[in-house]
Order: structure tokens, then sequence, then C-alpha cells
């Protein structure tokens, strides 16, 4: 069956974030300053094992990005010149790994490893009469068949293999790495082995390979038993919810990195050229800069988002399929969440680039006649990237629990988009219910807990990494 | 230091109208009063007479600047941008969609904000900063490690969480406090207890990490060190000096919320059902009442710029080194 390969907004942006995450990486390593910064990082300990996490994170993120329409089977007695027809509905390939969990929907709450829904249901017996009784779920632990006592070896036999699958995973990486370590050495593999053990090697590769085996521990259960069980229990309508929290990481991830990556631009030449040109360049984006920084931030964005609202809602014709149009509202939430946040890092710019301007070799450049773009460029700007940085990743985890929030009071990502703030607002009501089910509330604040951490972990180490002050 | 307010709010007034064109410009620019109108009445019952009707009803249906169809200076006045958006220089709001005086609405609902704002400020500031004076008293050792940890933690965890949680447990399990609402007078305690806690503890763990950088940046000082070849003890080094002298970078984050206050919490309003301005901007958000969230976006911008004039004020009670001219 053919597909046709949908480019979603976000998805571009996206992946022209990735690239120039490589293309930074091709030039870190070429640069000996940068390389020693960097460097720093990996020696840390939490920052090792806040990037295998966010790296993971990540990865679910990418495969969530890459979109298409499936193509639809041919109308019976169709002309065999027809067009080819696509769905409607756009998937992702992460919808295609998850495809158990995306198709098999309950009827309506169900527990975590639960083989009967979660509600008590009225049914028709064999024998003539009614009973009130739970039902057997559809699919959670359809394998057991009608003998449910059986679950919970069942669970055991799972539970046992997918802890070995993941020690042996977890064992060749580790060898491959200590192979490469004993290699670049140069001394042999005992002593690499030691070096590791010990945490005496330069990367703090023994918390990089601990956190990977608490990844893979977590994932290759998830992978054994997903299939079988709703490992995180399924919500009202029915849907798993360990799929459902998947597919919020790349809500989150859009929102944290495309927010900075839109609004950095802006922020950059302007910080720039309001502290290197001053005069009236000054006057007027420091005047830009306070009017948007005296609104407070979740009313500009309340009313940029009601505002976007209407255009979307009166332009339908902009949108091919539903996907697009949600895909549109996150894009616009992270140009609206942008807006609001550029004036921080804009001002910090200023500041520094004022600084940097009295400097003798900056003088000396514009003694020398060099034009004031060339200036900018060559001397100010790669002395100013390093407050870039900072800010990138100190806002990301800030951005994440921002869309949380926002989503939750509505004015954050589509309804139909899956993500952390939607599942709150959905689990919200379901806290009151009685008995009450409490799953999809834990699922989304685990989720989120771990990347909100991670990033906040990995901001710290890369503050002290590169701020010259810290060091 | 009269001369100096006075010249502060006179730079002021520019960034208000810079605030007003803005919102001008995000509420009839980008939409125009027709948008709204077929958004309020729902895909169903648009015509073009519903629509007109709509704007007549709300006074939407004017020219955007400049009205040809009358004389004199009502070509200025009678058009939306003097009705709508100049007016609120005089604090004239309008009406609601549901017809109440916003004005008056936000007198009433102040009193709950403030309420709610005030002891939040107040006990998470003390809160932050003893916190932050313990690890910085115990700093480079184990408790000071695990507390910076704990700080990181409870940084992460969305404030939906500790008001979902802090609800359900409190209220729902233990059944201390009612769930959600609001008494007017004395009996308002009640009520408020839980989202004050929840709020503080929510705040918590950023804010005690920052007043400990700052702590620690003080305590690196030359002035520091001679105290201590002084022989004071490093209680009295701490208390005496380093919390006075940390005070100027702690104003600057502290004094600008203040004004602010008055705004409430939008988030914890709306959960804990309290009538104050922030659950009244939420619900006007939610039911896209836009005369309303144009008013609380003008107040808030208003609040912002009195908290700027009140940060440079402080700084001269704190520091007689600072000299406003």
């Amino acid at each position: 069956m053919g597909f046709l390969p949908v480019l979603l907004w976000t998805d571009a942006l996206f992946f022209l974030l990735l690239g120039m995450g490589v293309f930074t990486i091709v030039h870190v390593r070429r640069e000996a300053p940068l390389r020693a910064a960097w460097r720093r990082v990996g020696s840390r300990p939490s920052g090792m094992a806040a990037a295998v996490i966010l790296l993971a994170f990540l990865a679910i993120g990418l495969v969530d990005s890459l979109h298409f329409r499936q193509q639809l089977p041919a109308t019976e007695g169709a002309p065999a010149n027809a067009p080819v027809a696509y769905s409607s509905e756009v998937l992702s390939a992460l919808d295609v790994l998850l495809a158990p969990l995306r198709t098999r929907v309950e009827k309506t709450y169900s527990a975590p490893f639960a083989t009967e829904l979660y509600a008590r249901e009225t049914v028709e017996l064999p024998g003539g009469g009614q009973a009130r009784i739970y039902p057997r779920l559809t699919w959670g632990g359809a394998h057991l068949g009608e003998d449910m006592s059986k679950r919970d070896a069942d669970l055991a036999k799972r539970l046992a293999t997918g802890v070995a699958g993941a020690l042996e995973l977890w064992i060749t990486v580790a060898a491959i790495l200590v192979v490469i370590l004993a290699r670049r050495r140069g001394n042999g593999m005992r002593q690499a082995v030691r070096a590791v053990w010990r945490g005496e090697t330069v990367l703090a590769w023994r918390s990089a390979l601990v956190t990977l085996g608490c990844v893979l521990l977590v994932s290759i259960l998830a992978i054994k038993l997903a299939p079988y069980y709703h490992v995180f229990g399924t919500d009202k309508v029915g849907q798993d919810v360990l799929y459902l929290s998947l597919k919020s990481v790349r809500t989150a991830l859009i929102i944290g990195t495309l927010t900075t990556l839109v609004m950095l631009p802006f922020a950059v030449a302007l910080g720039i050229m309001a502290g290197y040109l001053g005069g009236w360049v000054d006057d007027v984006i420091q005047y830009v800069y306070t009017v948007l920084n005296a609104i407070p931030g979740v009313l500009l964005i309340a009313a940029a988002v009601l505002m976007m609202q209407v255009v979307i809602d009166t332009h339908p014709q902009w949108f091919s399929t539903a996907a697009e149009r949600a895909d549109a509202r996150l894009l616009a939430l992270c140009l609206i969440l942008g807006i609001t946040s550029w004036t921080g890092l804009c001002r910090l710019l200023r500041g520094e680039t004022l600084k940097l301007r009295e400097l003798e070799y900056v003088q000396a450049a514009r003694a020398f006649g060099v034009g004031t773009p060339a200036i900018l460029r060559r001397h100010v700007l790669p002395n100013v990237m390093h407050i870039v940085l900072i800010a990138l990743v100190m806002d990301f985890s800030g951005l994440v629990l921002a869309e949380a929030v926002l989503s939750y009071v509505g004015i954050g990502v589509d309804p139909t988009t899956i993500s952390f703030g939607t599942m709150i607002n959905m689990a919200r009501a379901e806290l009151a219910r009685e008995p009450m089910v409490w799953w999809s509330l834990m699922a989304a604040f685990a989720f989120m807990f771990v990347l909100v951490l991670s990033a906040n972990l990995f901001a710290d180490v890369v503050r002290d990494a590169f701020d010259p002050r810290r060091s | 230091m009269l001369a100096y307010v006075l010249r502060r709010l006179l730079y002021a007034l520019p960034i208000l109208i810079g605030v007003n064109l803005v919102t001008f410009g995000l509420f009839f620019v980008v939409n125009s009063p027709d948008d709204m109108a077929r958004m309020q009445l729902g895909v169903k019952r648009v015509t073009p007479e519903a629509i007109e009707r709509w704007k007549v009803e709300h006074g939407y249906d004017l020219p955007l600047f400049f009205n040809a169809a009358v004389h004199g200076s009502a070509q200025v006045t009678d058009t939306i941008f003097f009705q709508k958006s100049l007016k609120m220089f005089t604090f004239d709001f309008g009406r609601a969609d549901d017809g109440r005086d916003i004005a008056q609405e936000i007198r009433d609902r102040m009193g709950p904000s403030l309420a709610l704002a005030l002891p939040t400020f107040v006990l998470g500031l003390f809160a932050s900063v003893s916190l932050a004076l313990i690890l910085v008293f115990f700093r480079a050792s184990y408790l000071d490690f695990w507390g910076v940890v704990l700080c990181v933690a409870m940084m992460s965890i969305s404030s939906l969480f500790y008001i979902i949680g802090g609800q359900w447990l409190v209220s729902k399990l233990w059944a201390l406090v009612p769930i959600s609402g609001y008494a007017p007078g004395l009996d308002a305690a009640r009520f408020l207890v839980l989202p004050v806690a929840i709020s503080v503890i929510a705040g918590v763990g950023s804010n005690a990490r920052w007043y400990r950088t700052i702590f620690l940046e003080e305590i690196s000082r030359d002035y520091v060190r001679t105290a201590r070849a002084k022989g004071l003890s490093e209680r009295a080094v701490l208390f005496r000096h380093v919390l006075k002298n940390a005070m100027i970078p702690i104003l600057t984050g502290v004094v600008v919320v203040i004004p602010l206050l008055f705004m409430g919490s939008l988030l914890v309003e709306s959960f804990f059902g309290i009538p104050g301005l922030g659950s009244y901007t939420i619900d006007a958000i939610n039911a896209q009442d836009f005369a309303v969230v144009r008013a609380m976006v003008f107040i808030g911008s208003v609040l912002y710029i009195v908290g700027l004039i009140l940060t440079d004020i402080s700084y001269t009670l704190v520091d007689p080194r600072v000299r406003l001219e």
C-alpha cells in the first residue's frame, strides 16, 4: 500500500532545527574552546544523565514527526486509471510503531494492567436475566482467554524476559563503549572497564550508562507488556494512556524548541543592534520591548491566541486536513510564546553588546575601518553566543510547563492535539469520579516530570560550562 | 524625589500608549468586529442582520479611526478607537458581554484577589529567603546538595500538579478544608489556607534556588572576608551583612510583582473558585469576552509600570548610595 508523505510546518522547522544541531556539532568539533566547554558539560554526571534522557525523548519526538497519509484501497468498480485517493487522517511513524496501542480501544476506563473494565455494566446472561458485572476488556489481557487467574504469572514471566532483554542490550552497548574507550586510551580493556566503573573517564560515561540502563529497562518492559496489557490503563473513551503520553512528547518538544528558534533571530538581531548602534535605534528597540513586557504575559498570549483562533476558524480553506489545522495552531502558539519571551534575551544581549563595543579589539576593528555589519558578525555575535545558548536551554523547561498550563486554560494547543495540557485537562474531571481514576494524571505527571527535570539539570550544567563568570 | 517620580510617570505615558496600540491592533485590526460577531453568535445563527445587530448592541458598529458620517469633534470621538481604546485611560472600561459594568466588577473582585495574593507573597518570600539562607549557611555540605536537588525537583513539577494534588489530598482525602468556594470577611480564611499554601510550595523551589545564588555571590565579596577576619560568627555575617546587602537584587525581582498582586493568580483562583480578578480573566478568556480581556491587559500594564517605579524608589530606601536625580 502506498502513502503520501506529509510535511507539516512544525515538522519542517523541527528538522531544520535538527540540521542546525548537526551543523553545530560539526562546528564545535573544529573549535577548541567550544570543544572544551562541551567537554565540561560531558564531564558532569548530571549533565550526561540528563542528556541521555533528553536524547530518548528527542528520538520519540523525531519518529513522531515523520508524517504521512495512507493510500485508500481502490473503490470497487473504479476505472484502472482513477486518481489514487489518500486517507484524510495524517499519521506519523510513531503511530505505525504504536499501531497496537492506537487501534486497540476499549469501551471506557480501565486500570493499569486490568483485564476488566473499571465500571460495572448490566449484561444479559446467556440463560436469561441480567447481571451487574465488570465486563471483560476487549484487548487488555486478551491473550489470557477467560482464565484471568493466570494474569499475575503471565505478568511475572513477561517482566522477567523484559529485564533479561534489557540487561542483554545494555551489556552489548556497554561493551561497545568500553571497546571504543580502550582503543582511544590505548591501555587495554581491563583498564577501560575499571576507569568507567570508577567514574575516572573524561566524560561521565558511568552515569550515562546507568541512565541508559534505566531507559532501556523502562522501554523494553513497555515493549514487552504494552501489546498485551494497557500499561497505564485507558482513559474515558478507552484510549491507551501510554499512547497518549508518548504522543504528548512531540508537542512538548516542539513548543520548547521551536518557540526559541522562531524568535531567536529577532532577539539576537535587535539586541545586538540596540547595544552596538545606540542612539535612536536603541530607543526604538527598547521602547518596543518595554511595551511588550508591560503587558502581562498570560494576557498577551490569551489575547493573541483568541485572535489566531478567529483567523483559523474563518479560513477553513487554508487547511486540507484537520492535522494541518491543528499544526497551524501549534506553530502559531510557538510564535506567540516567542513574542512574549524574546524580550528577556534581547535585553541581556543589549547589555552584553554595550560592554563588548568598548573592548579594545572591537575599537581596533572600528579604527581599521571595518564596516559595522562585519564587526557585528565577526566580533560581537560570536562573543554573545554563549548567552544565546544558555537562554535557549534555560527557557526550554519553562516553555514545556507553560504549554501544559495554557492548554489547560484552553488557550494552548488545538483540543485535538495530544499534549500534556490536554491530558491533564481530561484527567482533572476523572479525579472527582468515585472510585477515582488516577492513572492518566500520574502518567502525565511522570512523563512531564522526567522531561522537565532532565531539561533543568542539563540547563544548569550548560550554564555552568559556558557562563564565563561562573567557571 | 517627587520630581523624579513625576518624570517617570511622564515616561510611562508613551509606553501605555504603545500597549494601547498593540491591544487595539490585536483586537480590532487583526480581527474585524465582524469576525468577533461571527464567533460570538456561533456558526448557526450567522446572518448579516444578526452580525449588524450584535455590533450595534456592543458598540462595535462605528468606524475604526475616523467617522465621516458625523461632524465636528464627533468625527474622532465616535470611533471604535476612541470609544473602546482611549477611554481606558480614564479607567472607563465599558460593559462586558453580559452587560455588567467592568470597572465595578474589577472593584468588587480586587478584595478576594488581594486576600489570596498578599499572604502568598509575604509567606512565599519568607519561606524562600529562609530556605536559601539555610542552604547558604550549610553550603558545600550534603544538606546544601540535597536541598538544591530538592529545589530543582520541585521546580520541575507543573503548578497544575501542585494544585490538583493538594486539592485531592487535603480537601478530598483528609477533608480538612472545603475544595473550593469563597466567603467574604473572616470566613475567607477557611477557603484561603489551602490555595495560599499550595502557591507558596509551588514557588519555593525556583525562588529559593535563585536567592541562594544571589547570597552565594554576595558571600564571595571582600567585605564578607573582612567581617570574618574581624572574628564575627558565620551567623552574624550571614544575617547582619549578607542578607542586608543582598536586598538590592532581591528587591529588583520582588517589588515589580507587588502591583501585579491585584491581578491575582489566574490558575489558583479559577481552581479554587475564588471570585477574584484572575478567575474573572480566565472566565472572560473562555467566554471570549474581548472587552474584559482588553481591560485586564490595560490594568496589568499600568500596574507593571507602577512596579518599575516602585523598584527604583525601593533602591533608595535600601541603599543610601543610590540617588534618584
